[in-house]
C-alpha cells in the first residue's frame, strides 16, 4: 500500500489489510490531525485499508503567523 | 462507521462530538456551526459589505466558500507576503478560488505597496518573521477594509487557533490580550470591526470542509513558520486533546462564556491617529509604521528613537501568539 505524506510531500509502502487508525498509529499520526483520502475520497480512521489502497495523509494544522 | 443525521457512510470523525457525518450532511453540520456563531455574536448581516482575509490555504477559503454560499456580500484581499514559491501558489489558489465562483478578490503587494517583503522583514526587523507578518497583515487588512468602505473584516480562525491563542496569553498572564480575544470586536476610532466566524469549527473540520467542497486549497505550510510559538502551543493542545476529546472546545467556549466579563476593561486605552500614516494606535507612531521604518532604515521621528517607544517596538514585536496593537491576530 502506498501512502502518501505531506510538509514535506513524500511517499511510504506499508502493508494493508487493517484499519487506518494501525496505519496511523505505526507512523505516529494523531488520527484527530490529518485528512486521511483514499481514491480521491475521504475515510475514516475506522475504515479497512487494502494491499493495493493508495493513502493520502493530510495534515490540518496550519501554524502561520497570528 | 454511519453518519449521526442520515445513517449513511460517515467520511468525517468528530470525536468532541462523539459522531460523524456523511460527505453530504457534514458540509450542512459546518455551515450551521457558522451559522451559529454569526448570530451569537451578532457579528454582521446581510446588508453589510465583508472583505475576507483571504490567504489561499484551507480556513480562509473555507470561510469565503460558506459565506458566499449563504448568501453574504463577501470580497476577498489576498496579501503578497514575498515568500518566494508559497506565496506564488498562495495567491494562485486564492485567484483560482474568486475566478470560480465569479466572487471579487483584491490583492495587494506588500513589496509594491509598502517597500518591503517578509523575508526581508525577518532578516532586517528586530523579532521574529511571523510577529512582524501578523502585525503587517493586520495593518494591511484594517486599512484596506477602511479605505474600501468596508463594515467588517472576516478572518479564517478556527477553534485551534483561538485556544492555542488563549492558551499562550493565560501562560503569559496577558490579560489585556485575553481581554480582547472575542470572536467579534467592534469597530472604533478607525479600527473596522472585526470578526471570526469559524471559532467553533476545529482545524479538521475546516479542512475537511474544504476537501469536500472541492476547494483546490494551498496544503503546504509557510517555509518560515518553523518553530513558531502558536505551533507548539497547539501540539500541547492536541496532546491533551487526543485523550481528552472536547478540551480545547471547553478552554475556549469556557472562556468565551465566563472568562470574558473577569477582564473586561483591561484593554481601555486610548486610540489616537498614527503621526505617519493616519491608522489607530496608541502612541505618536503605530506599531506598523515603526517596523516598517526599521527595516527600511528609515526615522519616522525623534519620538521614534525615544527609550519608551523602542521598548513598545520590542514588546508589539516579539509577540508570536497575539501581536500588536489593538487587536487579535489575523490570518491569511
Amino acid at each position: 500500500m502506498k501512502v502518501k505524506l505531506r510538509n514535506p510531500d513524500r511517499e511510504v509502502e506499508l502493508h494493508g489489510g487493517r484499519p487506518i487508525r494501525e496505519v496511523l498509529a505505526e507512523l505516529d499520526v494523531d488520527p484527530d490531525t490529518v485528512l486521511v483520502i483514499r481514491s480521491g475520497e475521504l475515510v475514516t480512521r475506522h475504515e479497512n485499508v487494502g494491499n493495493d489502497d493508495e493513502l493520502e495523509i493530510r495534515p490540518v494544522i496550519s501554524g502561520g503567523a497570528a | 462507521m454511519k453518519c449521526k443525521r442520515c445513517s449513511g457512510s460517515a467520511v468525517v470523525e468528530l470525536r468532541r462530538h462523539n459522531a460523524a457525518f456523511c460527505k453530504v450532511c457534514f458540509p450542512e453540520v459546518f455551515t450551521e456551526q457558522v451559522r451559529k456563531a454569526i448570530r451569537r455574536f451578532d457579528m454582521f448581516d446581510p446588508s453589510d459589505r465583508i472583505l475576507v482575509a483571504v490567504s489561499g490555504g484551507k480556513d480562509s477559503l473555507a470561510l469565503w466558500d460558506v459565506l458566499l454560499t449563504t448568501g453574504y456580500d463577501a470580497t476577498g484581499l489576498y496579501l503578497g507576503l514575498g515568500i518566494g514559491g508559497y506565496s506564488d501558489r498562495s495567491h494562485d489558489a486564492a485567484v483560482a478560488f474568486a475566478e470560480a465562483r465569479g466572487a471579487e478578490l483584491r490583492v495587494v503587494d506588500l513589496a509594491e505597496r509598502y517597500g518591503y517583503d517578509i523575508p526581508t522583514a525577518g532578516r532586517k526587523g528586530s523579532r521574529s518573521t511571523c510577529a512582524v507578518c501578523g502585525l503587517t497583515k493586520r495593518y494591511v487588512f484594517n486599512r484596506a477594509a477602511a479605505e474600501g468602505g468596508f463594515d467588517v473584516i472576516a478572518t479564517g480562525h478556527n477553534l485551534d487557533d483561538e485556544a492555542a491563542t488563549l492558551l499562550g496569553n493565560t501562560l503569559r498572564w496577558k490579560t489585556d490580550y485575553i481581554a480582547r480575544q472575542s470572536p467579534a470586536l467592534p469597530a472604533r476610532d478607525g479600527m473596522v470591526r472585526k470578526v471570526k466566524p469559524l471559532h467553533r469549527l476545529s482545524e479538521l473540520e475546516t479542512a475537511a470542509y474544504a476537501f469536500l467542497r472541492g476547494i483546490d486549497y494551498v496544503v503546504e505550510e509557510c517555509p518560515l513558520v518553523a518553530g513558531n510559538t502558536q505551533l507548539r502551543y497547539k501540539n500541547a493542545m492536541n496532546t491533551i486533546e487526543a485523550t481528552s476529546p472536547g478540551t480545547k472546545a471547553q478552554f475556549l467556549f469556557g472562556y468565551l462564556d465566563r472568562g470574558i466579563p473577569l477582564f473586561a476593561g483591561d484593554d481601555d486605552v486610548a486610540l489616537v491617529p498614527c503621526g505617519s500614516c493616519g491608522q489607530p494606535t496608541i502612541g505618536r507612531f503605530c506599531a506598523f509604521c515603526r517596523a516598517r521604518a526599521q527595516i527600511l532604515g528609515e526615522h519616522l521621528g525623534s519620538a521614534d528613537r525615544a527609550g519608551t517607544d523602542d521598548r513598545e517596538v520590542a514588546r508589539s514585536l516579539s509577540d508570536e501568539v497575539l501581536p500588536a496593537e489593538i487587536y487579535g491576530g489575523a490570518e491569511t
